[in-house]
Formats: C-alpha cells, structure tokens, sequence
C-alpha cells in the first residue's frame, strides 16, 4: 500500500491550490455569492483550461486519465476556499456519462471537459429527501413530466441529464433547460450556493438510457457525487481546524492563550481526530471505488458519507465554539465552514440515508 | 414530597392560558410561531397588553408593579406564553437590568426607568463584552474618567443583543485602573441617544441581526446615572448574570419547539409515509423530549431552591438546555428534508441583509427553521459559554 500521491496528482493539487489563493480571497468570495448569478463569470473557463474539468475522467471515457481520486482532490482544495462553482454537479454528469454506451455520450464529454458546455445532472426529487431512487417524474414517449429539486448549476446549464421513470423502468434524459414546459426556479441554499428546483410539464427529452444501464450509471455517479463531497469536507473540515488552532494560539483570556486551557486543547484533539478519521475513510473508499465488485463500493462510499457528515458537523461546530462570538459572525469564514458542512452533511442523502444503505450493501455482501 | 404540579399551579395555568388565548393578536402568534429575531413593535405591544393585566414582568415585586409570582408560576407563565407562539420577550430590561435597580440602583433610578420598562416602553442593551473581553469579562477596557458633574466615557462594547432596538445601555466601564481588576469595574445607565456614540450592526450565522457593536467617544453621562457605588459594578454584574443563566435553559422554548416538530413531522413524509412513523426519527425526537423532561425537573428544582447542584444549578441547566436547544433546531430542520437546507429571509423581516429577489421554497411550516438552527450555534457561547460554565459546576459543586 501507498497512501502518497503521484507527482502528477501533487501538481493537480498545487495548481487548484494556486488558483484559490490568487482568485478566491474572502473578499473575492463574498462579491461571488452576493452576485446576481452566486458564480464568477470566467472562473469555469479557468477550470477547463486548467485541465480540472477532465482530471477525474479515464482516458476511455475522454478524460485526461485520472478517476475519483483526482476529483477529490480538486474538491478538497476547493473547499478549503468554500469555492461555490458546481464541481460536485460536474464531476457527477461526467461520470453518467462516462457510464453511458460511449456514442451517445462521447461528444457530450468532450465539450464539457473542454468548458464549451455544461451539463448538470438533476436527480433528486423534495419527497425524495436526497434519495436519488425515489424518481415519480414520468415520461412517456420523449415527454418528461415532474420536478427536481435543490440541482446546483442549473442556472448556467446548457444541458440537463435527468431521472425519470418510463415504461422501461428508470431511464435518463437529456433536456434543454430552454425547452418549452421547462421552468427553473432559483434560490439559495443556506451555504450561499444557488440552486434551483426545475418543473417539467410535458417538456421535450432525448433518451440516454433506460433499465438496468440507466440505474447502474446513477449509482456510479452518486459515489463518485458522494467521494466529491467527502473530499470538500475534508478540505473545509481541515481548514477550520488549523484555523482554529492558530485563533487559540493568539486570543488570551484570563491573561493567558486560549491554546493553554486543556479544556480546548482537548477538545482541538478530537477535532483532529475527526478530521483524520474522515480523511482516512475517504481514502479507503477512493480504494474500494478502483474494484469491480459494486458492493463493496457502495458500502465504503456510504461510510466515507457518514464519517464525513458527522466528523464535518462536529469539527465545524468546535470550530465556531473554540471562537466564541467572532465564530457566529457572517464576517468570519468559520460560520460559513459550518454552512457548507451542514448542507454537505445532508447533500444526496443524509446521514440516516447512508448508514442504511451501508448497512444494506454489508448484508448483501456478507449473503 | 409533591413533585407534579398542585391544584393552585394547575389553576394558575389555566388562568394563564385563557388570558393569553383571549389578548394576543393573531399577528403576534403569526410571527412568534416563526421564531425570527423579534420585532421591537411587537415586543412592546405585547408586554403594553400584559402590564394591563399586571403581568409584563413576572418576577418583580409588588413594589415596583409585578405580581411577585413564585418560581412555579414564572415557569408556567412561561411555558403558556411559548406554547401559545406570544412573541419572545425582551429580557434585557426586564429581567437583567430592572432587578439590579430595584435592588441596588437609586430611589431616583428606579422611578425614571421602571415603569417604562415594564409597560414595554422602553428597551435597554446590556454591554458587558468587549473586543477583548468576553469570558474573562474583568479584562475590560472601556474608560469612565470623572469631570465634574459627569463621567467621560471612552471604548467600545460588542455582541450587544438587541442594541439596534435599544434606548438605553446597562454598561460596565472602568473607573478605576488600579488594585484587582473586578474593583476598578462601575455599572453605568447610559441613554444610546447621547452625542460620541455610534454603533455598527454584526450580521450572524443566520443572516439575521440581532448583535450590534457599539463605540463610545468622549460620551458624557451625569453621575446620577452611576448604580449604586463606584467600583462595585462587578458584584451587580455577577447578580445580573446569576439570573442570565437560569432563564437560558429555557425548557419551554424547546417544550414548544418540540410540539412544532411533531406537526412538521405528521406533515413531512419519508419513504411515502409520515416522517413521525419513521422509527429513527423517532428515537431521535424521543431521546430529546427524555432530555427535556429530566431538564424540566431540574429547572423546577432549581425554581422551588431544593435542588442539588447548589449555586451552580444555574450553570448545570444552562450548559444542558443550551446544547438542547441546538440539537431541536437541528432535528426539525432535518425534518424539513431538501427544504431545510434552503435558505428562507424573514417573510417579514425589516432588515435582510440584501434581498436577492429570489423565492424561497420553503414551505409555511418551514419557515424560520433554518435560520434557528444556524443561530442556536449561539446558545453555548452566549450566557456565559458552556466551557467556562462546567469549570464553575467542577470548581464549586465538585470542588476540583
Ligand atoms: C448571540 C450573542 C449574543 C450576546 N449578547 C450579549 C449582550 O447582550 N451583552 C453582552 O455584554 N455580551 C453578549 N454576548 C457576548 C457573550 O457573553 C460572549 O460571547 C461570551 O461570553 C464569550 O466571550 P467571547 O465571545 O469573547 O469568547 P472567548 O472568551 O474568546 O472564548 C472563546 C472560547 O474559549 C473558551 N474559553 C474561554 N476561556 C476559557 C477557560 N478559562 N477555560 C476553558 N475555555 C475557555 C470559551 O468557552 C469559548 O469556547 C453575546 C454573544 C453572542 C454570541
């Protein structure tokens, strides 16, 4: 076993990191996501011209030879800026795509990873509760009716990948979000992302896949959806703990640094401990993600998930506590961690969601 | 022994409820069952509606115009007014700063200042925190310097809670910068109308205000606005405080943000039924009314003075019931499912802190939610933060 990265993963990870200290100061950050759009115009340019768009894609399936790891890398130092462009969503239409008979969906790739498109998958539904298997948007023939719920990166979707059931079972569609009987309705969520819920009303779709092809791609892109998420976490989780760290290191109260209360001290362990925890499950499970077998993968996804989602909301919550005021302030980034990791925490499934299904992929296993 | 409620609490009760179902205005409910920060017009609407009745400020004595209540009866006040969404109360005035006057402020003091703030007339900020001093409140740096008839103020106060609604602060100020930094400390009643004051609003976690930060230059306040003697306002402090943390364990808050649970949870569904037939949920909703439960019987005991905890019964329920109040908030907007992790501004709020034109899906059960659960991070750190609180229940129950 190696848990070292290779040189080419190092510089991936030193060219996000560059890219975030340069464009993404706190300031920057907030103009972003008080901006009408909540992104930069510009920025997913910059991504595609730095070869983040197709560094978590094989080769086979157009990318620039990488897989899950890649992409969590990028999401973690992502993360660590609270960068509020969609790589999650992206991350997750490549991997349905890749996942897909290779014409339909090859030019499709190419031009998302090139930057020209952007194709956002929308596979969640509000009775759902971030159940991506619940689906009772409907299509018959080629025209889809229902509503998607909380699709991050609608707004600036050239192209939408949509679940719906048909008489063949769950299938997956290609819609303009232009079309007729297509409504976006945006707002934010409590991280400042913007998002929207998309109704469709007998709007016209193509059919990627259906069956057995269409629900096996789903799952693909769900765990690959999930390792993202983990790997942000990972990013934010490991950012307000050192900032954390260095905050007790210079606040005296009682006329000493907060760092020597071993209250805190003690309390920072744990945070670290949390923060490794994650950071070990999720290697583990980008592990599981290289097998072929999907139960052990889906297990050690939901787990990363679960481990992920607690840890995060735990750190996060030390992380404004060991604060005090400051740590509640909109000003301050702490808050903000805690934003993000609470609607990670809850972002395709929850974390009542992901010990089921962990549980219920170790029982098949073990059958 | 009688550890249930008697005939006459059970009476009180219901005496209670009939008035308040009877005398608050279906508005008031409206925007109390949202649970936003809460409006000074409505607040002073509401306590104009009890002082009618007596019944503004449950704990004052009869002197002053309470209804000198016993413990009991406070709480169950309380726990109607709550159950029946009445808009959260001002606490500052009525319950921090008015028992400090009445008991330690002049005869003078307490005629200008109790009777407005018992009819809900006038509103008062309590400025303790500073920069530089927030657990280790003795640390503080804002200067009193005597001239003439006047102290001279200089420095500045944070996390004032309700400064933007306020007409006057309670604050502690140095007079004093040698010897033990608690003797140096006075208490001061200052009008926030007064010339070198300016204040800055601090937006929260929530993207609501409720925080404010003030600075004083130069501002000029008659020494009749001194409490009591100079240099003793860390001992009017520390009685302010005591009666701070056995109000913030607020069981009937989170009793009331309990039953609202349950109605969002016969609403929600998961799974294509009722979320409230889910079993984890369930357990999880029952682990917390457990906690609530046992939080309530404290509280009682620590109102009927039988308890065990000693003086630091305050700061055992405060560290508990803050954590409580965190972890409801947080389960009723996982209830929410995808809705809860929208973003939803007071519907009728005055200040957003920029509107962005955009709708919010959340439904009406839904609304104010989120923004509890982002702001109760608040209720560990506020009050007295629960580190500093477990050290006092180490320091004198368990005398470690
Ligand atoms: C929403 C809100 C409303 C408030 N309203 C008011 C108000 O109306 N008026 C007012 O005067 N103040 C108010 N406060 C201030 C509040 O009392 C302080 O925030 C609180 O006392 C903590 O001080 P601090 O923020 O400076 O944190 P710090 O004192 O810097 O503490 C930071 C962290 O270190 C821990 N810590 C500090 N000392 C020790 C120790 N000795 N041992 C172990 N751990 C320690 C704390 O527990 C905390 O976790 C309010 C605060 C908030 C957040």
């Amino acid at each position: 076993m190696d848990f070292t990265y290779t040189s080419e993963q190092e510089s991936l990870r030193d060219s996000v990191r560059r890219f975030v200290e340069r464009e993404y100061g706190w300031e920057e950050r907030f103009r972003i996501i008080r901006s009408a759009d909540g992104v930069a115009p510009g920025h997913w340019a910059t991504f595609a011209e730095l070869g983040w768009l197709g560094a978590g894609l094989s080769e086979e399936a157009g990318g620039f030879g990488g897989g899950a790891i890649e992409n969590a890398l990028i999401a973690e130092e992502l993360g660590r800026a609270l960068v509020t462009e969609p790589f999650n969503a992206h991350v997750m239409a490549t991997q349905l795509l890749a996942a897909l008979p290779v014409d339909t969906a090859s030019d499709l790739t190419a031009a998302i990873v090139m930057g020209e498109q952007r194709i956002i998958p929308a596979l969640q539904e509000p009775a759902g509760r971030g159940d991506w298997r619940q689906v009772e948007a409907r299509a018959i023939g080629t025209a889809l009716t229902g509503t998607k719920s909380l699709v991050e990166g609608a707004m600036s979707a050239d192209r939408l990948i949509v679940s719906a059931r048909s008489k063949d079972g769950i299938a997956l569609y290609l819609v303009d979000p232009h079309a007729e009987g297509v409504t976006l309705s945006p707002y934010r969520t409590l991280d400042n992302r913007r998002v929207a819920d998309i109704h469709f009303a007998d709007a016209p779709v193509t059919l990627l896949a259906n069956g057995a092809v269409a629900e096996t791609a789903i799952e693909t892109a769900i765990d690959h959806g999930l390792l993202t998420l983990c790997g942000e976490a990972l990013g934010i989780m490991d950012t307000a703990l050192w900032a954390t760290r260095d905050y007790l290191k210079v606040r005296k109260q009682f006329g000493t640094a907060l760092g020597n209360f071993q209250a805190l001290q003690h309390r920072m362990a744990d945070m670290l401990i949390e923060t490794e925890m994650t950071r070990s499950i999720l290697l583990s499970a980008l592990g599981a993600m290289e097998g072929d077998d999907p139960l052990p993968r889906t297990a050690a996804v939901s787990a990363a998930k679960v481990q992920a989602s607690t840890g995060g909301l735990f750190v996060a919550s030390q992380a404004i506590q060991l604060h005090g005021g400051i740590g509640v302030t909109e000003e301050l980034n702490i808050s903000h961690h805690y934003r993000r990791l609470y609607v990670i925490a809850r972002q395709l499934g929850d974390v009542d969601l992901h010990l089921a299904r962990f549980a219920d992929a170790t029982d098949q296993a073990a059958a | 022994m009688q550890s249930s409620y008697s005939e006459e609490d059970k009476a009180f009760r219901a005496e209670v409820r009939a008035f308040v179902e009877a005398s608050l205005p279906a508005d008031l409910a409206r925007r109390g069952r949202y649970d936003y920060h809460p409006r000074r017009e409505d607040q002073a609407r509401w306590a104009a509606i009890l002082a009618t009745k007596g019944w503004s400020v449950p704990h004052w004595p009869i002197a002053y115009g309470g209804p000198d209540w016993t413990g009991v009866q406070r709480f169950i006040f309380e726990d109607e007014m709550r159950r029946a969404h009445a808009p959260t109360m001002d606490r500052i005035g009525p319950e921090l700063v008015a028992p400090v006057l009445y008991t330690f402020g002049s005869e003078e003091q307490r005629q200008t200042y109790l009777p407005a703030i018992r009819t809900g007339q006038t509103f008062w900020a309590q400025g303790f925190s500073e920069p530089g001093s927030g657990s280790d409140l003795s640390s503080l740096r804002t200067r009193a310097v005597r001239d003439g008839d006047d102290y001279v103020v200089t420095g500045q106060k944070t996390w004032t809670t309700e400064g933007h609604h306020a007409d006057m602060i309670f604050m502690l100020v140095r007079t004093n910068m040698e010897g033990k930094p608690q003797a140096g400390i006075s208490a001061l009643l200052i009008d926030l109308k007064n010339p070198g004051i300016t204040r800055r609003p601090i937006w929260t976690i929530d993207e609501g205000l409720t925080v404010n930060e003030f600075f004083f230059d130069d501002v000029r306040v008659p020494v009749e606005n001194l409490v009591g003697e100079e240099g003793a306002g860390w001992s009017y402090a520390k009685f302010l405080l005591g009666n701070e943390r056995t109000a913030s364990a607020e069981v009937p808050h989170t009793k009331r943000d309990i039953t609202q649970l349950r109605a969002i949870a016969q609403v929600e569904r998961k799974n294509g039924r009722p979320l409230i037939e889910d079993t984890t949920f369930r357990a999880k909703l029952a682990r917390i009314e457990i906690d609530t439960m046992a939080l309530e019987t404290a509280v009682l005991r620590a109102l009927t003075a039988a308890s065990h905890g000693g003086g630091a019964i305050a700061s055992l329920v405060k560290v508990r019931g803050s954590e409580l109040r965190q972890r409801i908030a947080d389960l009723a907007d996982e209830a929410l499912g995808d809705r809860g992790l929208a973003l939803c501004l007071n519907p009728e709020g005055q200040h957003p802190m920029f509107d962005d034109g955009l709708t919010s899906p959340v439904p009406d059960h839904g609304i104010g939610i989120a923004a509890k659960a982002m702001f109760r991070r608040a209720t560990t750190i506020y009050g007295g933060a629960n580190e500093i609180q477990r050290t006092l229940i180490a320091k004198t129950v368990l005398e470690l």
